[in-house]
Formats: structure tokens, C-alpha cells, sequence
């Protein structure tokens, strides 16, 4: 009998504190160009969501209109999700967590959907505090109409034929934080380590986590005259500083040295630590975050890495004061007052 | 105590030799801004407290204070409660319209007026009575500040006296109305105490309007359609609120407000169990309520025709992607601004289609308060039956006014989900489950929602499978069309159903819905009473029409659709949705220059198309205000 060959033990899957695969992270097979940025900034949701161990069946995932808001479509596939209209995905979010505080809401928006047809939805969005992620993947164009200036494309970009914009640009994250946003964020679809850690922090705040990510759109704006294209981007990145997440669950040891790192505290316990580079800076000081933006925008750069946070304002479901459970599942003799209620009513009226 | 005035018993016309008694109406003539409501609602009250049927109608600029307002409040012995276009008893206190206020009465009419506005040169076939207001209110009112708010107070008194109202009622009411302002209740009834006295000394009775005590209000209530709505909206467990104010919506949530914190905030630890929340325009308020809708909330929104027209986008997406919802549209005068605080039923047609695509939405039509508390249940429980948008069809009319009305019930029935998927039917269905499947052969689908760890789909307004997976295929996007249209269908049996009043014999069959009821009621009694015409009556309550519909068309010869639009919108959805070959049996009244339709007009207009009646001379409209916009 001839020995029966044994076979190696294949190597356990990497599961998550859930016991969980990727696998359950993921979403659709996209249909997004190959290459475009979009889809990377998909692949550090999924990662930074399984990584969390978040249950995908608490997550709700958004969006507005455009290439980017199909994204949504490609990951989380265990979670519910809602493509809104142009623009309008704020309100939409806004709703659904008035009526389910509980969950964890993810939205993704273009710098059109958000920029142009959408900035007064954005407006009140951060300033209601609402407690979401809200991603915007910012490619300064129109993809999905073919590559028409958005209002975040700079002054003296082209479009592919040429014609050049002369108009400013708006700055989300500059907006985000005057508005009231309590977590602003700029990173950039390439890179990975610092987009992972800051969804990562993102998803541990309590209130609206704003995250502009640079996106080239490979189709119609990834050429030498765009100061979105990857190559552009790349090489104008001012990096704020190293930023490293431990979740409140993990408890290792962080390597920073005390004194060139900042430590944030989020409200369910997790911690930020953002290693100083380039200068001092200290993302809980509003007017320093925004100076830091004005001048790196005036150098044709942009500073990537955690802006801005303020991890203990009260987010808008708190202001609104609402009972711990989801409003949209309270038994009848929560929502109905008892029948002494309208009798009391009726003899006012009397 | 001042002389009787001279002027008075001089009037061309002596006292009436006979007597009407709780038939007439009221109206006071007013700037606004001049706190005279409180004087009305005093003066409402009153004669309701006494027994009598009444309704108020305010009718005022879009403007807040300064222009020209008028209240009219209709006593009725037998109960009728739409706007009566005659008026009986003017307080004209407007020096800018007293004249045309006095040119625009009937012959026999009453006026009260303030003296120094000489009205009596005017006419020699009205009743005057003048009333030195501000020589009266001085003693009763030191705070010359004040003198504005107390001096409206002394018509009631004046009224009082003259119409026999009863001065305890008066006070009753007027107790009720400063609540504990113990201030103001005095200086209002040192106000109401001296119109009476001045009356009684100086104003010999010439009029023949008496209100006598009666038994017609025992039990019943007074109420505004907007808080009738929202007490309706807090009763069927609304969760969620977002709103942008509008007139004349905005009391709909601002009451709703008022009776949550009162009604659904736990008492010990101040938490809420809904979330009210004004958004930054009505696009916001539609988008909160979908999303809130989608996450399992039950949502609404309340808004007039402009914040409809913005809602559009965010109604056909809730349509297609199947999103419950409930939206009151408080219907005005449009377009756009048009005449925001003047009543209208002419969001009908765009409301029913509102959207692109192929769209069609559930409307219910009250008609009275009991209604707007009803159909608020409605709404909600239907809204996620069908998990798809509703429209209440108020207007300016209902909701704004005082209405009276039976008390309303406490709702007996369970909230109804709709169906919601639960372990159970997931096990029952297996694979056979798809977010847009039809398992049932009714047009609804089973939904899930966030959180409630049940299968997640992805909602969406671009194409899509039973699955709920985006696609593009003809065949996918056509057999969900066809579903949506069975469903709508379906919605027909659950939907509140017509209302048939028949008369033995008719061969005119008459529609209408919401608020021009009152009129068409009070106007088959004229038909029926002065012109023998005999009338049949069909009172639609909701969008889709159910068979009783067509059947009652069918019944008929000749059908009369009554409504407050140009364009006779109701008409319209009609011939669009009952076969063809009865369009010809349509005719319309149609009334449309922003006052509440009345039911003599409707009479003269139906018998002058029957050809029964020459055409009557039209009155001009006694209303010219309403400047300004908002
Ligand atoms: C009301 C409305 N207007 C216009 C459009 C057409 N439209 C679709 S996507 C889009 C722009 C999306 O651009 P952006 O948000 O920057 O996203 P991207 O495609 O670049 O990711 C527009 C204008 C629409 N869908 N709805
Ligand atoms: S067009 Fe641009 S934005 Fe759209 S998918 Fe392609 S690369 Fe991405």
C-alpha cells in the first residue's frame, strides 16, 4: 500500500475579533475604470471596517450621485445601503440615523456631488454634527459625466482639451472644520497606511468624520495639466505627521516618543497618536489646522493626515436629546401616549 | 354714562319686524397685527358655548402687520360650516377698507364701526351702529401701550349686548383664552364690560340677529386641520419630523412640537422617543424623511405646493426605490409665492404624478379636523403597507381655521408595518425572497431594515432586479414597473373609501373632495329646498379612486366635478383613470380666487349649466388685501 502523500495544513485564515474573513467586507465587483482611485479608497474601507470588527449588519453605507457615490455598491456587502440623489445623500443620512443612532453610517460623495449640486446639504450636515463618516473622493472632475470641472478643481487645471479653469476652488476641509465638523481629514487614495488609520479613527468618532481623499480619475483627469492626477498629487502630498490608531479593544504598547507625538482620545475609548514632521502641530486647534491649510494651498500642495478633531462635542442626536433605542423600532406604547393624553387634549379644545 | 347718539335712531331703515336666530354670520374687519385674534376666538367661543354651530375663517395678508385682515365667523342652527359669502354683522375697525367693507354688504346688513370712520353717510339700507373705541378704552386701559391689544375686546362686548351672546359665556371664554395672565384677563374684561355698558346705554337694538342657547355643540370641540393633523401624526407614533417652514403648513409642526414634548418625552429622564428636526429647505426634509423611512422610522414632513415641487426628485426616487414616507401638503394659491395665505385645492394633478419617470403616489383628501386626525393615521400605516410615499391633501382652509367637531377617538387599532420581514417568513421564503420580489401576487414586496439583521439589499433609483442588484436589462426594469402599478392597484381596496349620498331619482351626480364638501352639502340643500333639483353626491377620499368610483359615474347622466382650482385637476384624473367613454359626462364647478368656496355660488353656477337658472350677477369679491408676499 503506498503511503498516502500527506498534505501540508493549510495556513488558518486571518479572521477579525468577530471571527470574521474579509470576505463578508466585501462588496459587488466594481464597474469603475481600472486604476481608478476610487476603487482603492473601496479596498481601505473594507480593511479598516474588518480590521475594527465592526458587524456589517449595524453599518448603513450612503451615498449621493457620480462615480464615486456607486462605491458603495462594492463594499460592505452585508450592510444596507441607500444611492440617494445628487447631492442629497446628507438629508438621507441624516433621517436614517435620527431614526437608528445605533448604527454606524458611512457615506461616500463626490467633490461634485458635495461641491457643487450638493454644498448646502454638506453646510448643514457638518453643522448639525451628525454623527457619520462622511468620505469625500475628490478627483476635481466630473467622472461620470465625462470629465467637466467640479468646484474643487484648482485655478490654472485643464481639462483634457485644454480649456482651462479660472475659477477657485472650494476647500472642503477648510469649510468642514469653520462649519462645525468634528473630525476633518485629507489623505490621498494612494496612500494606504494613512488612509487605513484615519478611516480606522473615523469609524471610533462620535460626531461627523469628514474625509476629503484625493482620488485621480485615471479616465479624464490624470494628465499634466490636472493638480488632481496621481502624479501631481504624489509629489505635492505634505504630510502632517505619522498617524497610528489602537482601538479601544487592543491595548499594545505605542512606540511614539512622548513629546513629538499627540495622543487624541476618541469618545469610545480608542486613541489617536499623530507623530509630529514637519512642525508642531496640533490637530485640536482649530485656527492652527486652518492656517496650516491656507498655506499649503498657497504652495500648490496639499496637507494630508487628521486636520482637525474634537472628539467631545455633543453630536446631533445627543442635542436632540433622544431615548437610547432605535426611534424606528419603539413598541406602540412608546410612540402612542395613553388614551388619559387625548382625553386631556380633547376637554382644552372643549 | 354718555348720551344715546342721536345719529343711530335717525337710520333710514327702522327695527326689523323679524327675527333671525343663529343664522347669520359675523365679520370683523381689522389691521393685522392689532391683536384682534384673541378678540374672535373669544367671540367664536362664546356662541359655541351657547350651543351653536359655528366655524371661523380667517382671512388675512401675507404680511405680518399693517395690511387689512378680516375674521368671519358663521353661526349656523343647522350645522353648516362652509364659508357663507354674505356677510350680516360687519366690525368694520380698518379705516383703509371700511368703505369698500360697507359698499360690499347685502342690503339689511349690521355695522359696527368705529365712529370717528363716519360709515353711516355710506348707505341708507344698512344698520348702523358707531362705537367710540378709544374714548372707552382709555379709562379701562391706563397703559396707553397696552390700549392697542384691550381696545379689540369691546366689539365683543358691543356684540354681546346686541346679539344677546351671553356676557358669562363671554367671560368663560375670554378666561380660558389668557389662561393665568391674571393682568390680562382684567384689563380684557374691563374692556368687554364697557362695550357692553355702551351698547346697552347708548345702541337701541335695530338689527334682527339674535344668538339664543341651543344644544347643537354638547361635547364637541373646537380645532384647527394643522393641530387635528399633527395630534393624528403623534398618535400614529410619527418617530421622525423634518420640516422648513411654509404658510400655511407651519402650524402643523409647531403643534406637533408642542404636544411631543408634552406627550412623548419621559417624564424622569427628559429623553425624547422622536426626533423633530427643521431642515434648511424642503429638499432636506424629503431626503430625512426617506432616509429615515428606509432605516424603519415612521417619517414625515409637512410643507405647501412650492415645497412639493422641490420635493420631486426625492418623491419619484421613493417611489421606484420603495421608501415609506408621509408628506402633508397644506395646498395654497400658487404659483410659487401666488397668494401664500389664501386657500386652494391646486396641487392635485402635479402632487399625484409629482416626479419624472413613471410615478404615480397615494393621496388622501380630508375634508373636515376629524379627518386631518384620521387620515394622519392613515397615512402612516398605508405609507408602510405599500412602502411608498403618502400626500395629505389639506388646504389653507382646513388647516388654518377653526373648525368644530366630535371629539376625536383614541385609535383602537395596532400600528400596521406593512410587510416587514421577519425570521419566520425569511424561513417560509427562502430563496424565493428578493427586496422587490412579488411573493404575494398583490404589487409589495417584503422589505428589511438596518440593523435588524435580516438580509440587507441596497436601495437605489437606477435600475434594478427582484434581487434589488443594479441592473439595466428591459425586462428587469419593465416587470418592476408592472409590479409598482399592481401594487398601486392593490392600494385601491386599503385606501379610505368614497363617501355616496344618494337622492332617490338624481340624474346629476355630483364629486368633490377636502374642504369644497361644506359647500356642496349646503348647496344640494338649495337645489333640493328652492329648486326641486335633485342630487346625488360622491365625496372622494383618496388617490387611487376605488371602484365605488366609476360605478357612480357609471350610475349618473351627468356629473358635476366641484372643485377649487382653474384647471379642474380632480376632472382630469378622472377621465385619466376611469374608461374613456364617460369623459363625456363631465362638468365642473370650479372656484379659484383664494377664499373657501361657498354653496350658493356652486348652486348658481350648476343650475346655470343645467340651464335652469339665468345667470346670476357675479358680486365683487368683498376682499382686495393680501399685499405683499413671502
Ligand atoms: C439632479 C441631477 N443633475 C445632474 C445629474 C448628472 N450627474 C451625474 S453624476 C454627476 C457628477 C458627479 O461628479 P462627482 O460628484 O465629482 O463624482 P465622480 O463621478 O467624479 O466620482 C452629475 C452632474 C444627476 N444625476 N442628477
Ligand atoms: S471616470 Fe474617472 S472617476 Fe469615474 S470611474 Fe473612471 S476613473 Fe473613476
Amino acid at each position: 500500500m503506498a503511503d498516502t502523500p500527506t498534505v501540508p495544513p493549510a495556513p488558518a485564515k486571518k479572521t477579525n475579533r468577530l471571527g470574521l474573513e474579509v470576505a463578508p467586507y466585501r462588496g459587488g465587483r466594481t464597474t469603475l475604470c481600472a486604476g481608478c482611485g476610487h476603487n482603492a479608497i473601496s479596498e481601505r474601507i473594507v480593511e479598516s471596517f474588518w480590521e475594527m470588527g465592526v458587524d456589517g449588519s449595524q453599518v448603513i453605507k450612503l451615498s449621493g450621485i457620480g462615480c464615486s457615490s456607486k462605491s458603495p455598491a462594492y463594499f460592505l456587502g452585508t450592510s444596507h445601503g441607500f444611492n440617494a440623489v445628487h447631492g442629497r445623500m446628507p438629508s438621507v443620512a441624516t433621517g436614517a440615523i435620527l431614526a437608528n443612532k445605533t448604527l454606524i453610517a458611512i457615506g461616500v460623495s463626490g467633490d461634485g456631488d458635495t461641491g457643487a449640486i450638493g454644498i448646502g446639504q454638506f453646510v448643514h450636515l457638518m453643522r448639525r454634527n451628525v454623527p457619520m463618516i462622511y468620505i469625500i473622493e475628490d478627483n476635481g472632475c466630473y467622472g461620470l459625466t465625462k470629465g467637466q470641472f467640479s468646484p474643487t478643481a484648482d485655478v490654472g487645471s485643464t481639462l483634457k482639451n485644454g480649456v482651462v479653469n479660472d475659477l477657485p476652488p472650494l476647500d472642503t476641509c477648510v469649510m468642514a472644520i469653520e462649519l462645525g465638523a468634528t473630525f476633518v481629514a485629507r489623505s490621498f487614495s494612494g496612500d494606504k497606511k494613512q488612509l487605513s488609520a484615519i478611516l480606522k479613527a473615523a469609524i471610533a468618532h462620535r460626531g461627523t468624520a469628514m474625509i476629503d481623499v484625493l482620488s485621480p480619475c485615471v479616465t479624464f483627469n490624470d494628465h499634466s495639466g490636472s493638480t488632481k492626477s496621481y502624479a501631481y498629487v504624489k509629489e505635492h502630498d505634505e504630510v502632517l505627521g505619522e498617524i497610528s490608531f489602537v482601538p479601544f479593544f487592543d491595548d499594545i504598547a505605542v512606540e511614539y516618543e512622548p513629546g513629538t507625538t499627540k495622543e487624541v482620545t476618541l469618545h469610545d475609548g480608542s486613541r489617536l497618536y499623530l507623530k509630529k514632521v514637519a512642525e508642531e502641530y496640533d490637530p485640536t486647534d482649530k485656527l492652527k489646522a486652518l492656517r496650516v491649510l491656507h498655506e499649503t494651498a498657497r504652495r500648490g500642495e496639499y496637507a494630508t493626515g487628521v486636520l482637525y478633531v474634537e472628539p467631545d462635542r455633543d453630536d446631533f442626536t445627543t442635542l436632540l436629546n433622544t431615548i437610547d433605542e432605535p426611534l424606528a423600532t419603539l413598541p406602540l406604547d412608546k410612540v402612542r401616549p395613553p388614551k388619559a393624553a387625548l382625553d386631556e387634549i380633547m376637554e382644552s379644545l372643549r | 354714562m354718555p348720551v344715546p347718539n342721536a345719529a343711530v335712531q335717525e337710520t333710514a331703515i327702522g327695527p326689523s319686524p323679524h327675527r333671525v336666530v343663529n343664522d347669520f354670520s359675523i365679520q370683523v374687519a381689522t389691521v393685522n397685527g392689532s391683536g384682534s385674534q384673541t378678540a374672535n376666538l373669544v367671540l367664536i367661543r362664546s356662541i359655541f358655548q351657547m350651543g351653536v354651530p359655528v366655524s371661523g375663517k380667517n382671512m388675512f395678508p401675507s404680511n405680518i402687520a399693517g395690511l387689512p385682515t378680516w375674521y368671519t365667523i358663521r353661526a349656523s342652527k343647522d350645522g353648516y360650516i362652509g364659508r357663507k359669502k354674505e356677510i350680516d354683522v360687519l366690525v368694520a375697525m380698518n379705516p383703509e377698507t371700511a368703505k369698500e367693507d360697507v359698499l360690499s354688504l347685502e342690503s339689511g346688513a349690521a355695522v359696527i364701526y368705529d365712529e370717528p370712520l363716519n360709515l353711516k353717510a355710506l348707505r341708507a339700507d344698512l344698520l348702523f351702529y358707531p362705537v367710540p373705541f378709544d374714548k372707552l378704552v382709555a379709562p379701562v386701559c391706563p397703559d396707553a401701550k397696552l390700549r392697542r391689544l384691550v381696545r379689540n375686546m369691546i366689539y365683543d362686548g358691543v356684540l354681546s349686548c346686541l346679539l344677546k351672546i351671553d356676557m358669562a359665556q363671554m367671560e368663560k371664554a375670554l378666561r380660558k383664552q389668557f389662561g393665568k395672565k391674571a393682568k390680562a384677563v382684567e384689563l380684557n374684561l374691563g374692556a368687554l364690560t364697557a362695550g357692553y355698558g355702551y351698547a346697552e346705554a347708548n345702541l337701541p337694538k335695530q338689527d334682527p340677529f339674535y344668538i339664543e342657547p341651543m344644544d347643537q355643540t354638547a361635547g364637541k370641540i373646537l380645532i384647527e386641520g394643522n393641530a387635528a393633523a399633527a395630534l393624528g401624526c403623534m398618535m400614529a407614533g410619527v418617530t421622525v419630523v423634518a420640516w422648513y417652514p411654509i404658510t400655511p403648513s407651519s402650524s402643523l409642526p409647531e403643534t406637533l412640537i408642542d404636544y411631543m414634548r408634552k406627550y412623548r418625552t419621559d417624564k424622569e429622564t427628559g429623553k425624547a422617543t422622536f426626533a423633530i428636526v427643521q431642515a434648511e429647505d424642503e429638499i432636506a426634509s424629503i431626503g430625512m424623511v426617506l432616509g429615515a423611512g428606509w432605516a424603519g422610522a415612521r417619517a414625515m414632513t409637512s410643507t405647501a405646493g412650492p415645497g412639493v415641487s422641490l420635493m420631486s426628485e426625492f418623491a419619484g426616487l421613493a417611489y421606484y426605490a420603495e421608501v415609506p414616507g408621509v408628506v402633508f401638503d397644506i395646498q395654497r394659491v400658487g404659483p410659487s409665492t401666488g397668494l401664500p395665505t389664501r386657500t386652494a385645492q391646486g396641487d392635485i394633478l402635479t402632487t399625484a404624478v409629482v416626479s419624472h419617470g413613471d410615478t404615480k403616489h397615494i393621496l388622501l383628501l380630508p375634508a373636515s379636523v376629524g379627518e386631518c386626525y384620521s387620515m394622519a393615521m392613515d397615512a402612516f400605516d398605508l405609507a408602510e403597507q405599500f412602502q411608498t410615499l403618502v400626500f395629505v391633501m389639506s388646504d389653507l382652509d382646513l388647516g388654518m381655521n377653526t373648525w368644530m367637531s366630535d371629539p376625536f377617538e383614541y385609535p383602537t387599532r395596532p400600528l400596521s408595518r406593512g410587510k416587514l420581514l421577519d425570521a419566520e417568513t425569511l424561513e417560509r421564503l427562502g430563496t424565493e425572497w428578493g427586496r422587490y420580489r412579488d411573493v404575494d401576487g398583490d404589487g409589495i414586496p417584503y422589505r428589511t431594515i438596518p440593523g435588524d439583521g435580516m438580509p440587507a439589499y441596497f436601495a437605489r433609483g437606477s435600475g434594478h432586479n427582484e434581487r434589488g442588484q443594479y441592473s439595466e436589462r428591459p425586462d428587469d426594469y419593465q416587470r418592476n414597473l408592472e409590479r409598482l402599478a399592481r401594487k398601486f392597484e392593490t392600494a385601491k381596496r386599503f385606501v379610505p373609501q368614497p363617501e355616496a349620498s344618494e337622492q332617490e331619482g338624481a340624474e346629476i351626480g355630483i364629486i368633490a373632495y377636502g374642504t369644497s364638501h361644506f359647500a356642496v352639502m349646503e348647496s344640494r340643500d338649495q337645489l333640493l329646498s328652492e329648486y326641486g333639483v335633485k342630487t346625488s353626491y360622491l365625496r372622494v377620499r383618496a388617490y387611487p379612486f376605488g371602484d365605488e368610483v366609476r360605478a357612480f359615474v357609471e350610475r349618473h347622466k351627468r356629473i358635476y366635478v366641484v372643485e377649487q382650482n382653474r384647471d379642474a385637476q380632480m376632472r382630469s384624473l378622472l377621465k385619466i383613470d376611469l374608461p374613456a367613454d364617460l369623459a363625456s359626462k363631465y362638468r365642473s364647478v370650479l372656484h379659484f380666487n383664494g377664499l373657501p368656496i361657498d354653496a350658493r355660488s356652486v348652486t348658481d353656477d350648476l343650475l346655470e349649466q343645467e340651464g335652469a337658472k339665468p345667470a346670476a350677477p357675479k358680486k365683487a369679491v368683498a376682499f382686495s388685501g393680501g399685499l405683499g408676499g413671502e
